[in-house]
């Protein structure tokens, strides 16, 4: 296997991006750092800039505002970058469907990768996501 | 031919880049376990390190040439310090005279690298990062160099090596005295500030200015970055084990004295918050200079 790709699911260096979102998903993704879940074992990471970034992970609606910054945000990071979208609010827009202010939903806007779905999600939910991403990357390339 | 197999495999670059790489994840593991996590496997920094070879490299416009010229100039010097050390420990003669001021002065460059780097990359935060990098150096550089001078007096006035290792095999370790206590609490605290660990990681710190210095930087210029910090917690153990704990340098105490510093530098880094810019400066000119006076005092009076 292609040793760099190995090296990237080996250490995903996670970028956390909230586009408006209640708060919600992001403690429960903080929730994956601590010890019960404690992700750094498979070398998971959270980052302070996007430049470091392998992962963004996208929480919340995507409101009028957050759209261009979230499409700057992505431009930035250095490729090979995936993208999580986190909750129920990144994938579908969930309550805030009809809102004037939320047109599209995420992946209309960025090609998203991974999708967890929840209000919030369980950090079993998100660990097992990750798993399947990881496993993918590295079979695509086999 | 065996100075450049020195500098560049057995106590140059590629053996200190594998104990330095070793030592971040002692660092992580332990960390890790002081907070009741399970931490990364062994590999973790290695695997890292490749990664960042993988990925993208992003210069940013405008950005200047010394933008990806700057953490190779970090690297060299720290490989640089390293086969110093390395020679001095393992062949004494092959020093050459003075080379304890050479080490001193090229411990200085990877700061300057690092400011070098992060105000060529036309960052705002970068540019914050920078400003706080150089009151770093500015605040630490002084009680460091005095507490080497208490070593150099306790030696008899030597600032070779060899001969600082001789002086310590003959008669006791420095640390063994009153001020080669102090002057060893002192150069702690200033390795740690060197090396940007724990609460001096002012200038990259994530949580406030997104990484600081580094904020621009990605790919391999970034892992190079990163092969510095890694070397640092190589070099200045060691640096700090010649100077003060230099009886007995035999492998097995060599290395059990290196792990003692290092898990020192840990549980200071894991106990301590971040401080703020002017609260290090603070603590660098006043509750570390002092000391560090006193020591040079007492060393004089042979102490």
């Amino acid at each position: 296997m292609n040793l760099k790709l190995k090296a990237l699911s080996k250490s995903i260096w996670v970028f956390h991006v909230s586009a408006g979102s209640c708060n919600n998903c992001d403690i429960e993704i903080l929730d994956l750092f601590c010890p019960r879940f404690d992700v750094e074992r498979f070398g998971i990471q959270l980052v302070g800039s996007v430049r470091h970034a392998d992962a963004l992970v996208i929480t919340g609606a995507m409101n009028r505002k957050s759209v261009p910054r979230m499409k700057r945000i992505y431009e930035q990071a250095p490729k090979p970058c995936v993208v999580i979208a986190v909750g129920q609010c990144a994938l579908s827009r969930h309550m805030f469907r009809y809102s004037y202010n939320v047109c599209e939903p995420l992946d209309k806007i960025l090609p998203v990768d991974l999708y967890i779905p929840g209000c919030p999600p369980k950090p079993e939910a998100m660990i097992d996501g990750i798993v399947k991403l990881v496993n993918k990357i590295r079979g695509i390339k086999k | 031919m065996k100075l450049l197999f020195n500098f560049l495999i057995f106590p140059g670059f590629l053996f200190s880049v594998i104990v330095g790489l070793m030592a971040c994840w002692v660092d992580r593991k332990v960390s890790a376990r002081l907070q009741w996590r399970v931490g990364p496997p062994w590999y973790q920094n290695f695997v890292d390190i490749i990664k960042l070879w993988g990925k993208e490299t992003i210069v940013p416009e405008d950005a200047k040439v010394t933008f990806l010229f700057a953490p190779y100039i970090g690297l060299l010097s720290l490989v640089l310090v390293a086969t110093i050390l390395g020679r001095a420990l393992i062949w004494p003669q092959s020093g050459f005279s003075a080379d304890l001021i050479v080490v001193f002065y090229l411990l200085a460059i990877p700061a300057i690298s690092l400011i070098i780097g992060s105000s060529s990359s036309r960052n705002p935060l970068a540019s914050v990062g920078a400003s706080r990098e150089m009151k770093l150096v500015l605040s630490y550089e002084l009680p460091f160099i005095l507490s080497i001078i208490a070593v150099i007096i306790k030696s008899g006035g030597a600032i070779q090596l060899e001969t600082i290792l001789n002086s310590q095999s003959l008669f006791k370790s420095h640390i063994a005295s009153l001020s080669g206590t102090l002057a060893f609490a002192v150069a702690i605290f200033c390795a740690m500030g060197k090396s940007g660990l724990g609460p001096f990681e002012i200038s990259e710190a994530e949580q406030e200015i997104m990484g600081g210095t580094l904020i621009e930087y990605s790919g391999v210029p970034l892992s190079v970055f990163k092969l510095n910090k890694a070397l640092m917690l190589y070099v200045m153990p060691v640096f700090l084990t010649m100077l003060f704990l230099g009886k007995d340098l035999s492998p097995v105490f060599m290395s059990l004295k290196f792990v003692m510093i290092l898990v020192i530098f840990i549980l200071v880094k894991n106990t301590n918050p971040r401080m703020r810019i002017d609260q290090a400066m603070r603590f660098f000119w006043i509750y570390m200079t002092i000391p560090a006076v006193l020591a040079v005092a007492l060393a004089v009076f042979g102490l």
